[in-house]
């Protein structure tokens, strides 16, 4: 049941990433080229993930637990320190250089373009480096 | 690299679809649905417990696309870089930063925005403030890539 749920959680969000045309990384890069060829549709989706997940969010913590598990694990920390503004920058210096974040990167695996598998690797090589290094 | 077309029904559908598989994953299993944090722990040094169910959610995104083409009968369109440098730096610096932040744009952007932390939305604010000037500066100023 557990792997069911996560199955359909990815399985559903690659959909949402596909048909809201975040698999395009030109689409991203023109989101973010606000001087130039400007496309806002990311905002719409981050708009409608935002607003369905506030609302959505609000109803299943009615409940006190999960349906499988023993309670909500939400983040706890509220403090904002020089890791998460660094560590953001990083992230988005990289997302503007090619317009992939990881969803979108990993949901294009299937769809064989070689690009996609360069990133990805270095992508994990990257995360693999944070990891030990904060270890 | 040329213009996109604007889809605000496309996105915005697509969007509340995220927003519902981000909902499912907490009634179902109460978790945050970040997908740095999903495949990061994945990895070494410290290997999370709960490897196949991970693995099952990245195996349903990866899916996704040829679900969607084969029920649609559509093309998924890409239109990505072929400049292998760029590739791998940008792959890095993803990677690294979305850990070393704790989140990307659906940990943060999603989950973290819709519930109002302030630590997410200002690492929202700050990545895509990133990716701006980055697309400024190889678009702008070097002339692309």
């Amino acid at each position: 049941m557990r792997l069911f749920i996560n199955l359909m959680g990815g399985l559903i969000f690659g959909l949402g990433l596909v048909i809201g045309g975040m698999t395009n990384p030109a689409k991203i890069l023109n989101f973010l080229d606000i001087t130039g060829t400007w496309d806002p549709s990311l905002a719409f989706v981050l708009g409608g993930a935002v607003v369905t997940t506030a609302i959505g969010y609000q109803l299943v913590f009615m409940r006190s637990k999960p349906l499988i598990g023993e309670n909500f694990e939400v983040p706890t920390t509220s403090q904002i320190d020089k890791k998460l503004i660094l560590g953001s920058f990083i992230f988005g210096t990289g997302w503007g250089l090619v317009g992939y974040c990881p969803g979108p990167a990993l949901a294009s695996l299937s769809l064989l373009n070689p690009s996609t598998f360069l990133f990805v690797v270095a992508m994990l090589a990257g995360m693999y480096g944070a990891r030990v290094l904060s270890s | 690299m040329g213009e996109t077309e604007l889809t605000p029904v496309a996105s915005l559908f697509g969007g509340v679809l995220v927003g519902m598989a981000v909902v499912l994953m907490m009634a179902g299993t109460g978790r945050v649905a970040g997908i740095s944090g999903i495949v990061s722990r994945l990895l070494p040094p410290r290997v999370a417990g709960d490897v196949m169910e991970r693995v099952a959610f990245i195996v349903g995104l990866v899916v996704a696309p040829l679900v969607f083409i084969f029920s649609t009968g559509q093309s998924v369109e890409q239109f990505i870089s072929s400049n292998v440098v760029l590739l791998v730096l940008a792959g890095v610096l993803v990677g690294f930063g979305s850990v070393w932040g704790n989140g990307c744009t659906s940990g943060h952007g999603v989950c973290g925005m819709a519930r109002l932390s302030k630590r997410s939305i200002t690492a929202t604010v700050v990545f895509t403030l990133a990716g701006m000037i980055a697309v400024f500066i190889v678009r702008h100023v070097i002339g692309g890539l």
